[in-house]
């Protein structure tokens, strides 16, 4: 079959399925990668949808972007509370235990007024100007990486370059042990993890989570009332809002830091050449001028929407595109259907690196939990893009890529590529 | 029309002029002034439109209101003061003309 034959089989089933049995919750639809025609479906034809079954229990779904907007922005009615459920449709996968340890209370899953509070003190952390020091380090290590690559041979970009990048700005970051480096990406990795899904039990999650608390610890003790640097650890340690915290909530914050750089910066890596290798057009433009990395990297973001969406629970009965929440409902906010929703954003559903408004996209969120590590992000991929830029003529896609198995981190998990020289 | 100064951190002065009904958002991004993103579009729901607005004029202008979202959004803003507004807030009024505003450091 054509690809055109496959769009149009895919389109004719998702327009058999009665709309009040779409669950685009299924996380096979984001690995086989056919959930874009059913968002399509559901904006068009019904774009606040309940979903009364599903593994993941009832839910609704907001598809188009200014219903997302208007949910994300409405904290007094929608909650990001963890007891309410959290902000993950089907939970993070956070047990009781995990509790118990008190260590993962963080600010992403609570609501105001203790929400706010802890934003405050970790905002002017990731703030542009602070992050300005880190900038030479980060470009000298990606170039480091970039230069050890294999030209012409076929390498899993994930793990040897997205992964490796990733987890050097964390190190970076942090000021983190460069030889232990690999440690930030196994703890990233074990918090959103579950038995049979990256950890063999909970008893191991724990343990793994205890080391890391046991880690940060040290570190912390070591640069309390330190010299003051510039890396996360030692400003939290140094500020006087922040150095008499204590330490379960310093290390809440802390692994809320690295888990939200984590997967999010890997996958927009390695969406960003995926994204580029099916536009040959935009790849060409990006060669021509690489001052079009800035709104690229905007582009690449929205395009990929590496979180595919956050989830609230009604506090109240709420309006949302003409279709009534009621108290206690789940509502999915999916920033990936909002970002190709073409009465917001021109040609939504083309890849364009130079577009007039690549800034306007929700892969961030909006409201009081909009992404604190927004700008954060552009810079990490901004530097990367302009040094892979310097050194390829072509990352060159080879194989089918993996796709995660998630209806949450939208990703890959493997990717065959071709670096070739200039 | 009514005219606007926007003064980075830096010092830079920019002169632009707003038509009546606009915002000081759409204003600076359709005139490329430095340190106003404005991702949202200007709908008060990212904060990347911060501004100071001169002392002279807050009275003019007005403060956020507390417990409103524009107030709710700032409160998060690095280095937020007493004269901090969303630029997207301030609509463009004759009143207005010869607003000075001071663009802050950074915004995210
Ligand atoms: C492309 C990369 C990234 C994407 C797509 C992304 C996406 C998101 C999203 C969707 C939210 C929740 C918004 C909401 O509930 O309305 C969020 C919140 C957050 N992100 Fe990111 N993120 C990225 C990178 C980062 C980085 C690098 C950091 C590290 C500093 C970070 C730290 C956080 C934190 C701390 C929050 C919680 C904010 C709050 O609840 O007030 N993120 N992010
Ligand atoms: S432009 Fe987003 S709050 Fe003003």
């Amino acid at each position: 079959m054509t690809v055109a034959q496959t769009n149009k089989t895919l389109r004719d089933a998702v327009n058999k399925i009665p709309l009040d049995q779409m669950d685009v919750s299924d996380p096979l639809l984001f690995q086989n990668d056919t959930i874009g025609e059913y968002f399509r479906r559901l904006r068009a034809e019904d774009p606040v949808n309940y979903c009364a079954k599903s593994p993941n229990g009832p839910y609704w779904s907001v598809t188009k972007f200014n219903d997302i907007v208007r949910v994300d922005t409405d904290h007094k009615s929608f909650s990001s509370d963890a007891a309410r459920g959290g902000i993950v449709l089907g939970g993070l996968g956070v047990p009781t235990e995990a509790s118990a340890m008190g260590g993962l209370e963080m600010f992403i899953a609570m609501d105001p007024p203790k929400h706010d509070e802890q934003r405050k003190v970790v905002s002017p952390i990731v703030a542009p100007h602070n992050l300005e020091t880190l900038e030479p380090i980060i470009r000298e290590r990606a170039a480091a990486i970039l230069d050890s690559l294999p030209i012409g041979e076929e390498i899993d970009w994930v793990d040897q370059v997205s992964i490796e990048l990733t987890t050097m700005t964390l190190a970076t970051l942090f000021d983190f042990p460069w030889e232990e480096r690999r440690k930030l990406t196994r703890w990233s990795d074990v918090v959103t993890s579950s038995p049979g899904n990256g950890v063999d039990s909970w008893e191991q999650w724990q343990q793994e989570l205890t080391e890391c608390a046991m880690y940060f610890k040290n570190l912390w003790d070591q640069r309390v009332g330190g010299e003051q640097k510039h890396d996360l650890i030692s400003m939290l340690a140094g500020s006087p809002a922040t150095a008499n915290m204590p330490f379960q909530e310093f290390l809440g914050n802390l692994i809320l830091l690295i888990v939200g750089g984590n997967d999010t910066t890997r996958n927009s890596i390695s969406g960003g050449v995926l994204a580029l290798n099916e536009n040959p057009a935009e790849y060409a433009k990006l060669m021509k001028n690489p001052g079009l990395i800035t709104g690229m990297v905007s582009e690449i973001i929205r395009w990929q929407s590496p979180i595919t969406s956050m989830m609230r629970t009604a506090l109240c009965d709420a309006e949302v595109g003409g279709k009534k929440i009621r108290e206690g409902d789940k509502a999915v906010m999916w920033y990936l259907s909002g970002n190709r929703d073409s009465e917001v954003i021109e040609r939504a559903d083309e890849f364009l690196i130079d577009r007039k408004n690549p800034r306007q996209h929700l892969s961030f969120g909006f409201g009081i939990h909009r992404c604190v590590g927004n700008r954060l992000a552009e810079l990490q991929l901004r530097i990367i893009w302009e040094e892979i830029v310097k050194r390829f003529s072509k990352v060159e896609v080879v194989g089918k890529p993996v796709r995660s198995l998630s209806h949450v981190i939208h990703g890959f998990t493997k990717m065959p590529v071709k670096l070739h020289a200039h | 029309m009514p005219k606007v100064t926007y003064i980075e951190a830096n010092g830079a002065k920019h002169d632009v002029t707003v038509d009546s009904g606009s915002n000081c958002r759409d204003a600076a991004v359709d005139n490329d002034i430095p340190g106003i993103d404005g991702d949202c579009g200007g709908v008060c729901a990212c904060a990347t439109c911060h501004v100071y607005v001169d002392p002279a004029w807050l009275g003019k202008t007005g403060k956020a209101a507390p417990g409103e979202m524009e107030a709710e959004l700032l409160q998060f803003a690095p280095d937020f003061r007493d004269n901090s507004r969303l630029a997207c807030q301030i609509k463009m009024t004759d009143a207005l003309d010869g607003l000075v505003l001071h663009v802050p450091e950074g915004q995210h």
